[in-house]
């Protein structure tokens, strides 16, 4: 077992965490958690891969699978923004009706074969550093480089731009930023678009480049969920939520390729031998899961930074200011 | 806030929406539910005919094949029973504001648990359904009291966030089950165990028709009954408790509850096993009366999400809910041989998004009038 051909398709893996993740983060920022990422990853694997063999263009299924899931994303604004709804049930029902639609607009989609996918390619020099040059940058998906930039440019456009103040702001106390004139609701309806947007990227990132083709509910198979989870492990933080999404899909992948040699570290393979060990493997990325919310949970509290502080309320203009 | 709101002004009529001071009148929230029902069927309809369909055609073929006649009705009502008891766990988790997405887990944990029973086995095949059904019942319970405990701890002791928890252990109980009907009780190589044996099925209608010739055939099973007794217990339990009082005062004010000298902490913990342990019963109803072996698929077929559902249309009323089982059950077993085979899915989806859009209508008073003021 090469570990670096593992952890080069790790990353690849992680990158639809990574852009889930983030997307989410920006959209609690704000103060609206979306737990719709599921459904909304879904729509985008759908109409992304749809798209693609409809018309022989990956970018243009990027695109669709962006905008269609942006679009589903603004049914949970409406509701929770300005209908003032619970924002978990109406994540939740968003996850119901995205997956309802993409598997209505799937059906046989499962069957289309092969698509054109994303091109890979190799960055000159960065492959030369040793280990981290293959890994980072020798034959990646250009989603996955995409990833790359979009790390260090949302923290910086959160942590060190006027927007990104603005963004803060609206989710840790609307009513002192709509008394400086900044509109709060046309805020979160952004930030949850920029979210839904995301998740659609993620979604998209599945069927077009890291494992093409459309399983019905098993494309995502809980990676929206993950993504929450990492968004609370990050803290709200971007570059944290990038350790954390890299370190799930390089586990992701392990799982898979422990399964395949008959020689594990000079032993018999048990995973081999025995597949339905495998099942025990299956469990750990979602174990791990609650392991780094607990960890994190714990960290929050002793360090007593957490969450947004208008996370999940409704911002009713005239009320009194929290 | 009692500042109201202008929406449109230019307009032959205007249209105010202030928030609502009084309770509305008892009937006024079930008119609600019933008109977001509504709406959602128009919504699905569209849906259907865009993607192809014939929408007209599916929902009148819903309705004939889930109450067309006796036998439907009884199949139907088959389906509803693990509803039923899932959606009672989520309600009272819901009614303490617990976000317990797991019911799914703690479901096939339920089946795992009464399984165990027979497949280990506990009790050797020939005990009497009197010694089996109950035991078995404890087994579930207990199996689902488990996997809600495991949230619960973690939210009342780390304040892990429960959603996230309860959903991922919902994909390890899958990978738990399908591990031991794989590895360990597979029948032949399939990912299946063995039959059970006739104790430990739960009886059936059918088995009384050398008496009442009218059930032949009706394969409606103890569960039912099982279930309606369990809504009466938590409709008691909720309502007519102490406890009861604890779970809603937590849920709508929990800092009031706090002053109050109720312990937050425990009831997470008590409340997130008595979930658990509802929706593990309902997998112990489906495995006995419904799959009679170990399975994953018909096990693990989203009763738990369903659950959700329907404990918000009901209102996390636990008598509600069994008459919203029956609807979503129809649905289910009607849905399943409509094309394509995700509208069952999709209409359950928009029905939740309609009912909490209208939860705006019982917090606010939509008031036009004429003209200007």
């Amino acid at each position: 077992m090469d570990f670096t051909i593992i952890l080069q398709a790790g990353i690849a893996s992680g990158t639809v965490l990574l852009f889930a993740t983030i997307g989410e983060l920006f959209a609690e920022r704000s103060g609206v958690m979306n737990l719709g990422v599921e459904g909304m990853m879904l729509i985008g694997a759908m109409s992304a891969f749809s798209t693609t063999i409809a018309t022989g263009n990956p970018w243009l299924g990027v695109i669709v699978a962006m905008l269609f899931a942006g679009l589903i994303s603004q049914i949970h604004a409406f509701i929770v923004i300005t209908l003032q709804a619970d924002q978990v049930v109406s994540g939740l029902s968003l996850t119901f009706l995205g997956v309802g639609i993409s598997l209505v607009l799937g059906e046989g989609l499962s069957k289309a074969g092969t698509v054109s996918l994303l091109p890979n390619f190799s960055i000159p020099l960065l492959t030369l550093i040793p280990i981290i040059g293959k890994i980072f940058f020798t034959n990646q998906s250009i989603l996955v480089y995409f990833g790359y930039l979009l790390v260090p440019l949302s923290w910086y456009y959160i942590n060190r731009t006027r927007p990104g103040l603005h963004l803060r702001a609206v989710g840790e106390y609307p009513s002192a930023t709509d008394a400086l004139g900044i509109n709060v609701f046309r805020m979160r309806y952004f930030y949850v678009f920029v979210g839904g947007m995301l998740a659609g990227l993620a979604g998209a990132t599945i069927s077009l480049a890291v494992s093409p083709g459309w399983f019905s509910e098993l494309t995502t198979g809980g990676q929206g969920w993950i993504a929450i989870g990492l968004v609370i492990f990050a803290q709200w933080d971007p570059i944290r939520a990038a350790v954390g999404a890299y370190a799930f899909g390089a586990l992701r992948r392990l799982i898979l390729d422990i399964q395949g040699p008959l020689v594990l570290f000079g032993l018999a393979n048990p995973f081999y031998y025995n597949p339905y060990l495998g099942f025990f493997l299956q469990m750990l990325p979602y174990l791990f899961t609650v392991v780094v919310l607990v960890i994190g949970s714990r960290e929050a509290m002793r360090k007593r930074i957490g969450a947004p502080a208008a996370l999940g309320n409704p911002y009713i203009r005239g009320e009194r200011g929290k | 806030m009692t500042e109201s709101t202008t929406v449109k002004q230019k307009m032959p009529f205007r249209i105010r929406i202030e928030p609502r001071l009084s309770e509305p009148p008892a009937w006024y929230p079930a008119l609600v539910s019933f008109g977001a029902l509504i709406v959602a069927l128009v919504l699905g309809g569209i849906l259907i005919t865009l993607s192809g369909g014939d929408a007209l055609r599916s929902y009148q073929h819903i309705a004939k094949a889930s109450f067309g006649d006796i036998g439907v009705i009884s199949d139907t009502i088959v389906k509803a029973t693990p509803i039923i008891l899932a959606a009672l766990a989520c309600s009272v988790a819901f009614r303490m504001k617990l976000w317990n997405i797991g019911a799914e887990g703690q479901f096939i944990m339920g089946a795992f648990g009464a399984s165990a029973i027979v497949l280990i086995p506990v009790l050797p095949a020939d005990t009497s359904r009197w010694v089996f059904i109950p035991v078995m019942m404890i087994a579930g319970m207990a199996a689902g009291a488990i996997w809600g405990f495991i949230p619960g701890y973690l939210k009342a002791k780390f304040n892990v966030n429960e959603i996230i928890s309860t959903l991922m252990l919902n994909y390890v109980a899958v990978a738990w089950v399908n591990f031991w009907i794989f590895g360990v009780w597979t029948e032949g190589g399939f990912q299946m165990s063995p039959k059970f044996p006739n104790g430990a099925s739960l009886p059936r209608l059918l088995e009384l028709s050398k008496t009442f010739p009218a059930v032949r055939g009706l394969t409606t099973h103890l569960g039912l009954l099982i279930g309606i007794i369990a809504a009466i217990v938590l409709w008691f339990i909720i309502f007519r408790s102490r406890w009861g009082y604890e779970i809603r005062l937590i849920g709508d004010n929990p800092r009031a509850a706090q002053y109050a000298g109720i312990n937050i902490t425990q009831n997470t913990i008590w409340v997130m096993m008595l979930s658990g342990a509802l929706a593990g019963l309902g997998g112990m109803s489906e495995i006995a009366g419904v799959v009679h072996r170990l399975q994953t698929a018909p096990i693990a077929a989203g009763y738990g999400f369903t659950g959700i559902i329907v404990a918000w249309l009901a209102k996390l009323n636990p008598l509600a809910i069994i008459f919203v089982s029956i609807l979503f059950g129809a649905l289910i077993l009607a849905g399943r041989e409509i094309q394509p085979s995700g509208v069952p899915k999709m209409i359950q989806g928009i029905i939740l998004v309609c009912l909490i859009a209208s939860d705006f209508l019982l917090r606010y008073r939509i008031i036009i009038s004429r003209g200007e003021e």
